[in-house]
């Protein structure tokens, strides 16, 4: 039953007591020990989770487990405050940094009787789309060691290739993507300012859904752009991602954007019927740089939904295309703003400099910072200038609102659904991604996942298929506000038609026969 | 609005020499002096006695008087030990969110209503930055762009050359009232050149009261805040305690020629007390029109005002001119209120906040309650300024009424001569006074019904002061106050007085 690692087959095993709580964090800590060089952790919490998963065989054995979540090992990108358990968001600025208090999704999970394995790796405070940009050194993405892409892409004859041919993770949410597909963990949080959950998923062969902003409350997400940051939700298939989000979601009153409304959980129904379903193509997401093979699979899964009898329109948003300027504006705002209080006084990295306040401050931050959060926070700092604002800042305020227009009047016309690729391509090897700088490669990059951040809409990464060197692509279906029911769904049933390839770890196997038995039987199916 | 400012223009004269709310003697007073001197040799062209026309404007920072801060749910308390009323949020630990507290919007609802302004229904949030050791995140959360109140009015007196009798009502306009955190303190040890952070005080929740340059001098301005700090008081919005930082009030100050555009104008700070801001503001009046009399410029600065030194000087700028680089806060949603109309039917009336319930429910503001004293006990207008200047004076003032048979009009005499002035001397509040309004009452009740006279009385309260718990009437009878009634009892006092002075008398009545 623990074949495909899905949390609903390992959880009713759990409740079968077929595997104990325990058993599985030891396996799943032994699988991080052994994937080590995925670099997908950055902090271990060993002892924790092996607590938190005797706590848990301790609620089976009373029979009376804390629900589905109960034992369940999984794993949380670094930006989430975690009490006890270091968060760093991969910067020298929080390196050792213990907070005091969970963030609200972390204590929803533990409350539920998940058991935290660790924090994952990230591009220094989730600025970045490689998860190459991190204090901590880049992820990598464990498909660069399958069979599928060793088979297609890696010249056999030049062993000493293999080191400078694994691909990157996609990011920022890199390491979360890594742990959920190299099955060290069943789920996965993540954050979603510009694509930073999806875009990992896509590269990572994962399920990565961006709930609606204010769905799920961002209190203890370390931030990005408040304005559009979303925790992120990562599983191996969308089942489990409406498990997740149901125990994610709705009002938490430490968070003021948070909806109001409770929120009920909802189980998928199995689609068989689609013939009223209208599915919008917009056209604008037929991107410069986008990959043929990625073009031709788009085309492929709108046919898919064709033959099955729904409504595939094109369809046009028009501002799209000025996304990508107005989050530079609104993103490096924000941040300039959210980095203020990274001084060295409360918390953090604190400068040897002493010769006065100002150059303690100026010393800390400059240690403490990346270039790319340093090279944000002036441009952002320049958007609110008082002779910059208005040119800048609103008028990128302004174009964001019409890009939510754009989504709204699609909406409206009858649109359930839009299908857009997830990325413009498979992923790139770390020594291709790395000749690029930073925000030329977000520029590009988050070009087809941004706007839903714009508008607050809910998106889902769902995996698709395999490019022609052995490596995942994924799709993306963007729906309607707080529509996740409706999105889901409609993303379970492609799931189910386009039967996305397991991974086939090889190289871990090497390290951990045992533990990845399972996968053997499940590459057949 | 109709007595806006002072009708006053000031000429160089009228401010000189002793007496009036001037500047202090020193140390200016060398340099006054010589300008006096000099006379009206005014150089470039204007002529030395073109009257100057002082233009005043405060902006007010009450501190909110609430159990927990503006956006945490830390405490709120003067004087508690550092950083003992700090949440994670007060820190700005990474990833903490605002939480509006209500009660704070209330407190800013009622003060708005009560200097009738318009509230606005729809209010936002904006982050202003500059980098502080005592403002943790690096930007404060104020309402910079569209304020909860706004175009409002606050009508004060104040007496004419210092003539209780001559009393002006002036108005001067509210242009906001705005909701923002205040910061925490920071304490710099120079010896050891270290500063101390304490964030007790940091993101307690603040109402910044912006008043237009509606007033013409230090007295105004005194009356001004003086008012506004009862109206605050008797809301109940903030405690407004100025010694104790509850009240905080910048002055902006310029002077212009009449028919010329407003000066520049300075922002003068640290102002501690009532009596220090008009002190503050007619130096730096003076101060400016010196300036420009001796042909110099006015610059565009903060000073701080020496209370020991009675002068302003211009304060250390922390990092130049700043650009706050103002943003719209990202973490709270537009502040929606409603009134009776716009309520929603289904929303839960613990969340929401209702203009008119408030507005309903606005105690007597300090205008209304001196009114009804005036008018209920026939007390000099005036008076009844007094009466509400000091804490718990009305009501003791009442009380007594209601315990005795003595005219109002009376019991105020001894209320504002003799318990007023007492407490002043020993520097007592109302509530700490050794005589409770029972006992005066009692007292005055003796002398109502002639039992004792008005200089015996003043002896039994002199007796009374001591606080021994003796009633009146004890202390009459002990030292033998009471008005003889008795006809013989009298005459033959008096004869004994007359016995014991035989060659007194004797002297005195061929004389």
């Amino acid at each position: 039953a623990l074949k495909d690692g899905l949390l609903s087959q390992v959880s009713a095993a759990l409740k079968e007591g077929r595997v104990t709580p325990t058993e599985l964090c030891q396996r799943c800590l032994a699988l991080i020990k052994s994937t080590k060089f995925l670099n997908a952790y950055i902090t271990v919490a060993e002892e924790t989770a092996l607590k938190q998963a005797e706590e848990s065989e301790e609620r089976y054995k009373r029979g009376q487990p804390l629900g589905i979540l109960d034992g369940i090992p999984i794993a949380v990108k670094d930006n989430f405050n975690t009490a006890g358990i270091e968060t760093t968001c991969a910067s020298n600025m929080l390196k050792g940094y213990i907070s005091p208090y969970n963030a609200t999704v972390v204590q929803k999970l533990l409350d539920q009787g998940a058991v935290l394995l660790g924090k994952t790796n990230l591009d220094e405070f989730a600025m970045g789309s490689g998860s190459t940009d991190g204090v901590f050194g880049p992820v990598r993405n464990p498909w660069s060691y399958s069979k599928q892409y060793k088979e297609k892409s890696v010249p056999k004859s030049h062993s000493e290739d293999e080191e400078s041919n694994w691909v990157i993770t996609g990011g920022s949410s890199g390491g979360s993507a890594a742990a959920v597909s190299s099955f060290t963990c069943f789920a996965a949080l993540g954050s979603d300012t510009g694509g930073s959950t999806r875009n990992p998923a896509a590269h990572c062969g994962v399920v990565g859904l961006k709930p609606t902003y204010g769905l799920i409350s961002r209190h203890g997400l370390i931030p990005l752009v408040n304005s559009m940051d979303v925790p992120g939700i990562l599983t191996r298939c969308v089942d489990d991602a409406a498990v997740l989000l149901g125990s994610l979601a709705g009002h938490d009153p430490k968070d003021s954007t948070t909806v109001q409304d409770d929120f009920k959980p909802f189980e998928l129904p199995n689609l068989t019927d689609v013939s009223k379903l209208s599915i919008g193509i917009p056209k604008e997401y037929h991107a410069p740089g986008l990959s043929s093979e990625i073009l031709a699979l788009w085309s492929k899964a709108a046919d898919l939904f064709k033959n099955a009898g729904a409504k595939v329109v094109e369809v046009s948003l028009p501002h799209t295309r000025y996304s990508i300027v107005c989050y530079h504006v609104l993103c490096t705002a924000e941040v300039a703003s959210n980095m203020a209080r990274f001084d060295g006084l409360e918390y953090g990295h604190r400068s040897d400099k002493k010769e006065s306040t100002e150059s303690m401050y100026a010393a800390t931050r400059r240690e403490g910072f990346n270039d790319v959060v340093r090279g944000r926070i002036l441009s952002g700092n320049y958007f609110l200038l008082k002779q910059n604002y208005e040119k800048y800042f609103v008028k990128a305020q302004k174009v964001r609102r019409l890009i939510a227009t754009d989504f709204v009047k699609v909406f409206r016309s009858g649109v359930d659904i839009l299908l857009t690729p997830t990325t413009l391509s498979d992923a790139a090897p770390y020594t291709e991604f790395i000749k690029e700088d930073n925000r030329t490669r977000s520029t590009q990059d988050d070009i087809l996942t941004q706007a839903a951040n714009m508008a607050g809409l809910p998106a889902i990464n769902v995996p698709t298929a395999l490019s022609e060197r052995g490596l995942p692509v994924g799709l993306q279906f963007i729906g309607r506000s707080f529509q996740e029911k409706q999105l889901l769904t409609v993303a379970k049933w492609f799931e189910k038609q386009v039967q996305f390839p397991m991974i086939q770890l090889e190289e871990v196997k090497k390290h951990d026969s045992d533990v990845f038995q399972h996968q053997k039987s499940a590459s057949f199916s | 609005m109709a007595a806006r400012g002072c009708g006053g223009v000031w000429r160089r004269a009228r401010q000189r020499g002793a007496g009036g709310p001037g500047p202090g003697p020193f140390p200016r007073g060398q340099r006054a002096v010589a300008c006096n001197a000099k006379g009206g040799a005014v150089p470039a062209g204007k002529s030395g006695l073109a009257p100057w026309i002082p233009v005043v404007g405060l902006e007010i920072h009450a501190q909110i008087s609430s159990n927990s801060k503006l956006f945490s749910g830390s405490q709120v308390q003067f004087a508690a030990p550092p950083n003992s009323l700090v949440s994670f949020f007060d820190a700005s630990l990474p990833g903490t969110l605002p939480v509006l507290n209500k009660r704070c919007v209330e407190a800013a609802v009622m003060t708005g209503l009560a200097l009738n302004c318009s509230i606005n229904k729809k209010s936002l949030f904006d982050r202003k930055h500059y980098f502080y050791a005592d403002l943790p995140a690096g930007y404060q959360i104020t309402q910079q762009r569209v304020p909860i109140a706004v175009n409002g009015s606050l009508s004060y007196s104040l007496c004419i050359d210092n003539k209780m009798s001559q009393m002006v009502t002036k108005t001067v306009r509210i242009k906001q009232i705005q909701l923002e955190q205040d910061s925490g303190k920071s304490l710099h040890d120079d010896t050891r050149s270290q500063t101390l952070v304490d964030l007790n005080r940091a993101g307690v929740g603040l109402m910044e009261v912006v008043m237009e340059p509606d007033m013409c001098c230090g007295e105004e301005a005194a009356a001004a805040v003086r008012e506004l700090q009862l109206v605050l008081q008797t809301l109940g919005s903030s405690q407004a305690v100025m010694a104790e930082g509850q009240l905080r009030v910048d002055a902006n100050v310029s002077v212009h020629h009449p028919g010329e555009p407003y000066g520049v104008r300075t922002e003068v700070k640290n102002i501690n007390s009532i009596r220090f801001l008009a002190k503050a503001v007619d130096y730096e009046i003076q101060r400016q029109i010196e300036e420009l009399e001796n042909g110099g410029t006015i610059l565009n600065e903060t000073r701080a005002f020496d209370s020991k030194l009675g002068c302003t000087v211009p304060m250390r700028d922390k990092e130049g001119k700043q650009d706050y680089r103002f943003m719209p806060e990202p973490n709270l949603p537009p502040l929606i209120l409603y009134d009776a109309k716009s309520l929603p039917a289904n929303m839960n009336h613990q969340q929401v906040i209702n203009i008119d319930w408030i507005y309903e429910r606005l105690p007597d503001l300090p205008s209304v309650k001196r009114e009804k004293l005036v008018e209920q006990y026939g007390i000099l207008p005036e008076h009844s300024f007094t009466l509400l200047n000091e804490d718990g004076l009305a009501e003791f003032f009442e009380s007594v009424v209601k315990q005795t048979q003595m005219k109002p009009r009376k019991v105020i005499g001894w209320i504002l001569n003799d318990l007023l002035s007492y407490l002043k001397q020993h520097s007592l509040t109302v509530k700490e006074s050794p005589v409770s309004s029972c006992l005066l009452a009692d007292l005055l009740n003796l002398l109502e019904k002639k039992e004792i006279s008005s200089s015996a009385a003043k002896q039994v309260l002199a007796e009374l002061w001591k606080g021994e718990g003796k009633t009146p009437l004890e202390i009459v009878k002990e030292q033998k106050l009471e008005l003889l009634q008795d006809q013989k009892e009298l005459e033959q006092i008096c004869q004994a007085v007359i016995d014991g002075q035989e060659n007194e008398v004797i002297m005195m009545v061929p004389g």
